[in-house]
Order: C-alpha cells, then structure tokens, then sequence
C-alpha cells in the first residue's frame, strides 16, 4: 500500500553505479578500432542540403577512417567524463549521453558511407516519416496506459487504419474521407477495448491480444478476397500531397526534414505537444493520470473513472488509427499484408522507453524510424556489410540511453487492474 | 450544518452491514461513531459519502433530504471525508492533491496551479497546518498527509466532515494536535463525525457518542461515561479490559539480534543498526508508529528478507544464525510467527481451515503418510486445535478465507503455537480483530510467556503494548530509539515514538 510508506529521510541506498562509464567505454573503443583504426579508407562526403534547397551549405568531406578515430576519441573522453561523475556518485547528464550518442551515430554513418555521400537531410526526413506510425501508436499507448488500461491492440489499430485509410480513400477518392474512417474504426476498435475492460473487467491483455488476431484475420481475408482481385478501385489510393510551409522550409537541414511533409507528419508533431499539454497542464489530464495512479481517490473526488478511462482510450484509438492511415496514405500508396509488421509492438516499447511520457516516447519513436531507414541506405551504400549487423546499432544506442539515464522506470500505478466500485 | 441520517439500511447479499441506523449530528459538534471492528462504521459513512447507495433509509442535511449518486454529490453539499486509507495520489504535489476534481481553470481548461497553491497555503496558514504545497505526497509523513486531506475537505467548503479511523497510523502526540485541529473546526462550526474503536481517544474530544454494534446502533452515550461502559457497549457484554499476569521469571537468552540492518522494497535502509535480545518468560514489545521498519525487522527475523551483508548478526538459543539461513531453517530451530497481515501473510483463504493448519509442518510426519497426506492425523489434529483455540466455526473443513477476522487469526495462533516453539514473533495479532478474539490472543501470549517461551511483540497500538509487555522497545525511523520498562508513561512513550531519544 503507497501511503504506507515508511518515513522520510530513511538513508537511501542508492548510488550511482558503474553502468554508463563501462557501456560508454566499450563502445567506444569499439568504434574507435572498427571504424576508425581499422576502418575503411575512403573520403565521406556530408551533404547537408538538397539540390533544390533554397539556402546551400557546403558539403563536409573527411577521410573515413579519420572521422571514425576523431568521433571515437571524443567518445572515449565522454567516457571518462562518466566515469568520473559515478565516482562522485553523480549522474551522467542526459546531454551528454546525447551526444555521445549522436557522435556514434556519426561514426556509423561515415563508415558506412566511404567513398560515398550521407544525404543527410533525406536520412532525417525518411527516419521521421516512418517513425509517424510508431510515434502516433505510442501517443495512442500513453493515453490509455496513463489512465489506467493497458492497450495491447495498438498492432490491431494501427493495421485497421491503415487498411480503412486504403480502401475508404480508393473508392470515394476523398483522402479526407479516408482518413476519418481510419480514426473512427479504430476508435471503436478502443470501444470494444475499452467496455470489455471497464464494463466487464476483462483481463486487458487477452482482451487486446484476441483484438490483435481478430483485426490480422480480417484485413487478411478482405485483402485476398478484395483488394487483390479488385486493387485498382480499392486499394489504389495513392498518397496525399507533400506541403511546404513557406519560410520554415526554407531553414537549411531543419526545414525539409520536418516543413516539407505530408499533412499526417504535421499531424503528429502537432498532436505530441498537444498531448503533453493537455496530460501535463489542463485539469483534464490531471484527472486523466489521478484515474491512472489511483482510481479510489479519484473516485471520491467526484471523478468518473470510467467514464475517463473510456474516453482516453477511445480517443487514444482514433491517434492509432491516425497513424496507421499514415502507413498508407501517407507512405506507401496501398494497404499491404499485415503492413504494420509490428509497429503496433514497437509502440508499446517506445512507451515504456518514454516512461509515458508524450515527448519522450515521441523520441524514442525516431530511434526506431532511424534504425529502418538506416537499414534500406546501408544496404545500398555498402552493399557488403550485413544489414542485419547495422540493423542493431540503434537499438545498442538505446540500450546505451536506457542504462545511462532512463534509470528505472515507474508506470502509472494502477496499470491494467480494473476499477471495481463498492 | 446539521446532518441526519434516518433508518440507513445497506446490505451486501445476506449480509446486513447498516441495520436502520439513526443518527443527528448538530451543527458544531463533535459526534464519535463508536463501535469494533466490521461494526459497520465505514460502510455508513461511505454510504454518507455516496460511494455506497442505500437500500433504504434517508439523508437529511440542515432537514432536507438528500440523494446522493457519488462523492461528487455529497461533497458539493458540503460532506467532507478523510479516509482511513488515505485518497492521495502519491506521485502528485499537495496543490494538485488538494485541486483535484475541484480544479481552478483557466483558457482551454488549462490547470492554475498557481490558484491552487494559493489555495492550499491559506487554509494551511488559518490552521497553522505548516504544510508545503509543492510536496510530493509520497514524500510526507502520514501525519501531514493526513492533514492534506483535511486541507482537501476544507477547500471545498466542508461543513460536515467525517473522520474515519484517523489516528490510526498517527503517533500520540500528532493524535493530539489531530484533536486540537478537531476542536478547531468545530470551534469554527464544522460538524465533525469520527469514526473509531478507540475509547480513551472518545472520551478526550467527544461531545456525543453513538456507539454501534452489529451494524445497529445501540446507544448514545456522553464523553463522561465510564470506559467499561463504553466497552461493554461496543462489544455486547462485560469486557476485562486489563490482562492479568504474574511476575516474569526470566530464563535463558532466546533471541539476541546485534546490530542488523535491513533493507525495504525501494532499497532504503528500513531497519538500521539495531540490537536487543529476549529472554525466555519475558514478552518484548516493539512499539512505534507504523512504517518505521518493523515489518522489514519482522520479516529479516523471520529469513523473509536478507540482512545487509555484514551489518550484523542474530542468534536464536545461542546460535549464530546463518546469514542466508531459509524460512525453513528459521522455523524448526524453534520460531513461532505470526504475521501482522493475516489475509496477504497469514492464510491461504482458498484453503480449508485443516489444510491451513497444516501449512508450516506439511512435510512432517505428523501429517504425511509415505508421500501422501495422512488425512486421518489432520483431521485429528485440526479438530482439537479448532477446539482449543476456540475457533468458532462449524467444522475444520471450512475455508478459511469466510471466518472473522478474529477467528482466522485464532487459526494462525494455533498453526504456530501447536509446533513447540521456543520464541515467538507476534506482528500486529489483534488488527481487525473483535474484542472477544483480542482478550483471547492476549491470553495466549502471556500463556507462552508463563510457560518459559519468549515473546516479540511487533504493535503500533500503545494499550496493547502497555497490556502485555515486560520491557518495552520503540522504533524510530530504523533505529530503536530506546528499551524501556512496562511502567514508563504514555507521554514518554509517544514522545520516543516520535523520535524523542529516552
């Protein structure tokens, strides 16, 4: 019980530890041999702007192997730095982890590309429009893991909104259209989520994961026995329009990678600060997360809980599905097969990274879109290298993050138990 | 504001937990609810409070009746709860604590914390409460976080506020600054209703006493009644509030605990540094208000939990104990336990009272027959030991998880005292038990003390502690504080509970 909590001022047993000193160290030492000492000559060429940008940066050229020795010896000396913080038993800075982490990132890059150019602007700028559905499926998981319910359907939002966003936006030729119905379907998808949780106080798990198969084998037979036979009229919806806000697209790097989008990109940079906002500094999210924490007390204060948790999960439901029409209308131009390929999953990772946090999970959402863009380049840039091999990079950087000051994390208290009254 | 309840009746399937209870409250007053524990008393109040609906009966405030669909109802006439377990989100600020579902808005349904702050530090400045409204709630001590709800109930203009069990988890002295703020309030016109089961605390702030019994009223009562009276009221017969025992005759050393540290849940040293020994035919009490790392002592005493390597060291009839020593190990070199939760520690309810009695010797042979479980021996065994402990149901094959409170503690006694034990642990035996089972408990212990056993009393209840002990530990934040003797005062007490050294 919370509030029987022993007294302040107990001595706390905690200390830093030795964990991010020695993770740091290694791998930078790592980098400093592979992609420095031992790496691969040839010059890398940065480029970062685009042809067509308005405003032109000069490109940045540097030998390889001597970009992978500079970044490793910066990174070493981070290191050390952590090092010597744990032992005055203080934290290392979340800046610094950063940028020890941007300065791999760079490293990699170099690597990758000797003898070749880092289109540095078209990595961004991919990396954020794949990371839309799995950041938007995480705001979706924020909002319903914060009051209270546990939303393992996301996977199954997700993929019905892409599919409805297919085949709505194919036969009215109305994206607008398409995209509502995407929100909607999933919003109710939540309904059903969120009734058998509240109402019938179904364990949230089995409940999300039958969701989850349900929604598989339904877009699955509608897709053979439809879309393929008939894919001109319902599933050829094509993608919306790129935008470009005047001025802001002009900023060189910034400006096309996040100015130059598809209306589901604005979309979700809008709706993560918006949900920070609304979770953090309006009376609505206070009670969102009371209902989260502590139902009881909530209850007693005249909050209805699951009117609440109801409506922060459907609403929760309509941001996946938003994300999921992200996956059609906004990248790929046809529903495919089980497409959200487990993006859903993703999501429900990014959230605990993110600590339930909107901003958090958001960037932990850009992690995973780097890691698949990364994939794809690398693969043509040194078509040599096993993808599979690059494909770990960004998730060591997250273990990296995660150990050097995610520390522990605490989820809302009253996660996936059901508010019984009376 | 004057609150009336006439003829509440709420029943949960067949049982009948309000049986048309009467009740008025004048304005300004201070009405004790007396009564045990199951009495019925909360269940009332939260019926007060909406969170129950009545099945029958009315709500009168200032003689208009009054329906109320949920808290919001109640609390927007201006009925104000502190709850036993307290409504605080931890994680949140006092300010956010006290704003919530009563939030001052601005533009966009924004939050004002600001307002809500200012809110808090006004009430708390008229009172002279002295609390913080930027601090985590999680990080206050029970007594303030007791205020914060008292804070919660007055910003929204409570005229009626009802006190459930709250000096509970209080310490004596922040029991009587809960008084004094009581006196305040009605001082100011708020009517205030206390619920508890505590006699001594009625008579000090009382002006009327409704005492209730089995879910019916049985009688008022003014605060200059004798205590046998009010206790013969709340339990239905004449109660012998004292315990008799003889002199203590004091034996060898059973239990001597050097210098151990152990560590809770979220890795903070609960327990620090703390050394005493028992004697046989002696009972040593560990006072001390709760959550000051009793339950971690109990539990590292037990094996439960690990000591902090190298921080010390206990020894039971002499021995060292390992340091790593099993559950197991502890029990048979002669450790009786009782555990202060007996539903989460204490029982399996699902499981019959034989097979609950049967638990900590399930693998001995009085029990077993090759592999098997020697049901004739256990039949046996449990019959006469429901008997001699007079447990009150129809047979031993009855889950236990349906008796009274007082009744499955029985059933814990007499699991452990039917092992021959030569120290027993006893963690909080009489919480949420009825006076009848309290007086034979008591009984029980002083029998094992006369018969030469030692006996640890882990207690947050100062007459229960001053009943039964011969020497007296208090615990202060991880540390004893200090071993005194039975005849020490209840001030000393209360102040060393609160940190006052000896």
């Amino acid at each position: 019980m919370s509030w029987l909590k022993p007294v302040s001022g107990i001595n706390s047993e905690e200390r830093v530890g030795f964990k991010s000193p020695i993770v740091m160290g290694v791998l930078a030492l790592v980098v400093l041999y592979f992609f420095g000492i031992a790496g691969r000559s040839g010059q890398t060429v940065f480029e970062l702007t685009r042809k067509q940008d308005l405003i032109q940066l000069p490109v940045f050229e540097i030998a390889s192997a001597q970009l992978g020795v500079i970044t490793g010896v910066i990174m070493l000396l981070v290191a050390v730095v952590s090092l010597l913080l744990s032992l005055r038993n203080s934290k290392t800075p979340i800046w610094l982890v950063s940028i020890y982490g941007l300065l791999g990132v760079t490293a990699l890059l170099g690597w990758l590309a000797a003898d070749n150019t880092v289109p540095v602007v078209f990595i961004a700028g991919t990396a954020l429009v794949l990371a839309v559905p799995i950041m938007l499926g995480a705001m979706a998981g924020v909002m319903s893991e914060r009051s209270g319910i546990t939303n393992i359907a996301i996977e199954g939002q997700l993929l019905t909104g892409a599919f409805m966003a297919a085949v709505v936006s194919s036969i009215t030729d109305n994206f607008a259209l398409g995209i509502f119905a995407a929100m909607f379907t999933a919003a109710l998808m939540s309904m059903v989520l969120a009734v058998f949780a509240i109402k019938f106080l179904a364990q949230q798990i089995i409940v999300g994961v039958v969701l989850n198969v349900l929604v598989i084998g339904i877009t699955n037979f509608l897709y053979q026995q439809w879309l393929t036979e008939d894919g001109e009229n319902v599933n050829f919806p094509g993608t919306l329009d790129i935008i470009k806000i005047p001025f802001l697209s002009d900023i060189p790097i910034l400006g096309p990678v996040l100015f130059e989008n598809r209306i589901t990109v604005f979309a979700a940079l809008l709706i993560v600060p918006l949900l920070w906002f609304v979770l953090f500094k309006t009376k609505l999210g206070l009670r969102a997360r009371a209902v989260g924490e502590h139902p009881l007390a909530a209850d007693t204060v005249g909050i209805n809980v699951s009117r609440t948790r109801f409506w922060w999960v459907t609403i929760g439901g309509a941001i996946a599905g938003l994300g999921g029409a992200a996956l059609t209308v906004g990248n790929a131009g046809a529903f495919g097969r089980e497409m959200s390929g487990g993006f859903g999953f993703i999501a429900l990772a990014v959230v605990i990274l993110g600590r339930w946090h909107p901003i958090s999970a958001a960037l932990a959402a850009l992690l995973f879109g780097f890691s698949i863009i990364l994939r794809v380049w690398a693969n043509q840039v040194s078509p040599g290298i096993p993808t599979d091999f690059i494909t770990m990079v960004p998730y060591i950087v997250t273990i990296i993050a995660v150990v050097g000051f995610v520390g522990q994390s605490r989820p809302p208290k009253s996660l996936a138990i059901p508010y019984m009254k009376g | 504001m004057k609150l009336e309840l006439r003829g509440i009746t709420k029943r949960f399937g067949q049982l009948v937990a309000n049986d048309s209870i009467n009740l008025v409250v004048q304005p300004g007053e201070i009405h004790a609810l007396l009564g045990e524990n199951g009495a019925g008393k909360s269940t009332l109040m939260n019926v007060l409070y909406g969170l129950y609906q009545a099945d029958e009966g009315q709500i009168l405030l200032d003689d208009k009746a009054q329906k109320f669909s949920g808290p919001g109802d109640a609390m927007a006439s201006g009925i104000g709860m502190v709850h036993q377990h307290f409504m605080l989100i931890p994680v949140f600020t006092v300010a956010e604590n006290v704003a919530l579902g009563n939030e001052p808005t601005g533009l966009f349904g924004t939050f004002k914390l600001a307002e809500a702050r200012k809110r808090v530090v006004e009430i708390s400045d008229r009172f002279g409460f002295n609390v913080d409204p930027d601090a985590l709630v999680e990080d206050l001590p029970v007594g303030v976080q007791q205020r914060v709800e008292i804070i919660k109930a007055l910003s929204r203009d409570a005229k009626v506020l009802v006190l459930d069990e709250p000096t509970a988890v209080l310490t004596p002295q922040e029991t009587d600054e809960l008084m004094a703020i009581m006196r305040q309030l009605a001082k100011a016109g708020t009517s205030i209703v206390f619920i508890t089961h505590k006699l001594r605390e009625v008579k000090e702030v009382a002006d009327k006493i409704t005492v209730i019994r089995l879910g019916k009223v049985v009688g008022d009562a003014a605060p200059d009644a004798s205590t046998s009276e009010l206790a013969s009221m709340m339990v239905g017969r004449e109660v012998d509030l004292t315990v008799t025992k003889r002199q203590a005759s004091l034996g060898d050393e059973v239990l001597r605990v050097e210098n151990i540290s152990v560590l809770d849940d979220r890795n903070q040293r609960a327990v620090n540094g703390v050394s005493f020994m028992v004697q046989r035919g002696e009972i040593l009490a560990i006072a001390g208000v709760q959550g000051n790392g009793q339950t971690e002592l109990a539990e590292a005493l037990l094996g439960l939990r690990p000591v902090i390597k190298g921080s010390g060291s206990i020894s039971i009839n002499g021995e060292h104990r390992k340091s790593q020593a099993s559950v197991r190990d502890v029990l048979e070199s002669g450790v009786g336990f009782i555990p202060e939760d007996r539903k989460k520690d204490g029982l399996v309810s699902e499981f019959t009272i034989a097979e609950n009695l049967m638990l900590n010797a399930s693998y001995k042979s009085v029990f077993t027959k090759g592999l098997n479980i020697n049901f004739a021996a256990r039949k046996k065994i449990s019959k006469d030991l429901v008997e001699r402990f007079d447990v009150r149901t129809p047979s031993a094959d009855h889950l236990a998880g349906k008796l009274s409170g007082g009744n499955q503690q029985k059933v814990v006694v007499a699991r452990e005292l039917y092992r021959k034990v030569d120290l027993l642990i006893a963690s909080q035996p009489t919480r949420g038990v009825d006076v009848g089972s309290i007086e034979f408990i008591h009984e029980q212990l002083v029998a094992e003390r006369d018969a030469g056993k030692g006996v640890v009393l882990i207690s947050t209840e100062l007459d229960e502690v001053l009943a039964l002990a011969d020497r007296i530990a208090v615990m202060y934040r991880g540390q004893i504080i200090g071993i005194v003797g039975p005849e020490t005062s209840r001030e000393q007490l209360g102040k060393m509970m609160a940190g006052v050294a000896a």
